[in-house]
């Protein structure tokens, strides 16, 4: 059985914001099928009583004292946006016109 | 070709200090080779002729007011392209990033200048490290100068082959489940993933942030350690970075060169020793062991049962990780836009952007990710592979209990050729088979070149516990005492 459908990757590919085209769809749900079939694998491990571990450095709450340093000027951190207005990012609609 | 390509950095630098030669010199030698050759090779995304002269002459200005320069003061280096450089494109070979320049450096770029070191220009890779050949950059590959019809392994094959090449003598590439390690050995260089948070990630192009490691890349241990001291050590604006002091890794390259194991106690990992590597890789590997006995080592079989799930646990962890990182490309602040004709709304905008901007081994994995994370799967997938991440860990602090490193061959096999693993992606993950397990424990690991199989390099991994770099450092050095360098054909 697969272990994901086109549909499934279709999905997929909606909520994580990629366009895919059908011949995208065809050409990956059998790649993906065949990854998530391999990695599928870490389930034979018994590990039910076994602590996950998200992070290798054992540090928490790192905190920096609390002074001014030099940050981007306006300018700087606009300088790679595809697209400015009035000194802010300029983004396309939210609401469709109908809205 | 001008000879002072051939010299490592430990001797460029002590040459530059001296005044036996310019900066300048040693640059443009370096501009000059990479002008020869580049063209066949590909190393190079962007090559910043400009800025290296001045850099150099910056360094040979210094000198001449009778200011004092480090060991790798004026010294080139190639900067994978997935480093933030303040001005210089940065595009971590993708689309989505194309003509981007960053209005900031990472913290390893800095480190690099304050030392003096010169940057030739940025290195081609794996789409925001995502491959293990350079076949997946967006940019076309980089071909390994040992035979140009093989890849040069990845993501970091632009660093790998510019320093195989003697387009540069030390590069810097990122390691998050082999990028650093298998290029190294299959370009037959040396290349070092130092312990986790033991290099900052400032100013380094997220792909799996609990993973992700910048580090060195050399001809040579001592150069490899070289570099490592430079850019290593504490960063307030990475809160993953260790507060502790830096291991001193160059004392432990210098010890080891002297050839003496005595009392190390060396641990070869059973089950990366038999099957799933290519006969000729075991061959050589069989004599590294043996090398290392009549260095004094003391050699003994170790089992690390979990292993064998390194794998499949990482490719969950790391895609999970690369889902939420590259939401940030959203056509908003920098990189791409696509669609943007007054009609679209936002979020149509953000899908064809990114679906115009992202290769497809890059898609995969972002879908794979969002998979894994998804609620009626995160279980089963992304919390058992962290489980198994705990394992993996145990098997590490339990082996280092009873020996001091753990050696495997670095890769299962040398480099192949071109467009050999494209087509079924699995097979091109299984490249990283024996890397990966270091990654997911956080500890420092070094490849080192040991031999050669068929003409193609061979590489040895040495893997040590968390913040005991300068212990790989010894142990590779020694090695390299005994084996000796490898030298490409000529381009």
């Amino acid at each position: 059985m697969a272990a994901i459908s086109r549909e499934e990757v279709a999905h997929l590919a909606r909520l994580s914001r990629l366009a895919v085209t059908e011949q995208e769809l065809d050409r990956f749900a059998g790649q993906l099928d065949v990854i998530l079939q391999s990695v599928a694998r870490v389930g034979e491990v018994a590990a039910d009583d076994i602590p996950p571990t998200s992070h290798s450095v054992p540090l928490v709450n790192v905190l920096r004292e609390d002074v001014v340093v030099p940050g981007l000027t306006r300018a700087e951190a606009l300088s790679g946006a595809p697209d400015t207005a009035e000194d802010r990012f300029r983004v396309p609609q939210i609401l469709a016109d109908e809205e | 070709m001008s000879d002072l390509i051939k010299l490592t950095a430990a001797e460029l630098g002590a040459k530059i200090a001296a005044g036996d030669v310019s900066a300048e010199e040693v640059t443009r030698a370096h501009l000059d080779r990479i002008a020869e050759v580049d063209g066949r090779v590909h190393a190079f995304l962007h090559v910043d002729d400009a800025g290296a002269v001045e850099a150099a002459r910056a360094v040979d200005a210094q000198r001449a007011a009778g200011g004092k320069l480090g060991p790798l003061a004026g010294v080139p280096i190639a900067i994978k392209d997935v480093i933030a450089t303040k001005g210089i494109p940065t595009t971590a070979a993708s689309k989505i990033l194309e003509g981007w320049r960053p209005p900031y450096d990472a913290t390893v770029m800095t480190r690099i200048r304050d030392a003096g070191m010169v940057m030739l220009g940025k290195t081609n890779m794996d789409e925001f490290a995502m491959g293990s050949s350079t076949e997946y950059s967006a940019y076309g590959p980089t071909y390994n100068p040992w035979d140009l019809t093989r890849i040069p392994g990845g993501s970091g094959g632009g660093s790998a082959a510019a320093v195989a090449g003697y387009e540069a003598p030390l590069a810097i590439g990122t390691d998050t489940g082999g990028s650093i390690r298998q290029p190294g050995a299959v370009t037959g260089t040396v290349g070092a993933k130092p312990t986790y948070g033991g290099t900052s990630r400032y100013g380094l192009i997220a792909f799996s942030s609990s993973l992700d490691t910048p580090g060195p890349v050399a001809r040579t241990v001592l150069d490899t350690a070289l570099l490592h001291q430079v850019i290593a050590g504490h960063d307030p604006r990475d809160s993953t970075s260790i507060p502790l002091p830096v291991p001193d890794v160059v004392a432990a390259a210098r010890q080891g060169a002297t050839g003496d194991l005595t009392g190390v106690r060396v641990g070869l990992v059973k089950e990366f020793s038999g099957e799933g590597a290519e006969p000729g890789v075991m061959a050589v590997f069989r004599d590294t062991v043996e090398a290392l006995t009549k260095l004094g080592a003391e050699v003994v079989e170790i089992s690390c049962p979990h292993f064998q799930y390194a794998l499949p646990a990482y490719y969950l962890i790391a895609p999970s990780e690369c889902s939420s990182n590259l939401a940030r490309f959203d056509s908003v602040r920098f990189g791409l836009r696509v669609g943007d004709d007054g009609r679209n709304s936002l979020e149509d905008v953000m899908s064809m952007t990114r679906e115009a901007g992202f290769g497809d081994e890059v898609k995969r994995r972002i879908i794979i990710g969002t998979y894994a994370l998804s609620s009626g799967y995160y279980d089963a997938y992304y919390g058992q592979a962290q489980k198994v991440r705990t394992l993996i860990t145990r098997d590490f602090t339990s082996a280092f209990e009873k020996v001091d490193v753990l050696v495997s061959p670095t890769t299962p096999f040398t480099a192949f050729e071109l467009g050999a693993r494209t087509a079924d992606p699995y097979q091109m993950y299984l490249a990283d088979l024996y890397t990966i397990p270091t990654n997911l424990y956080g500890g420092p690991a070094i490849s080192v070149p040991v031999g050669l199989s068929e003409g193609l390099p061979v590489g040895l991994q040495i893997m040590a516990p968390t913040m005991a770099d300068d212990r790989m450092y010894r142990i590779a050095a020694a090695v390299e005492s005994t084996v000796g360098t490898f030298t490409p054909p000529a381009l």
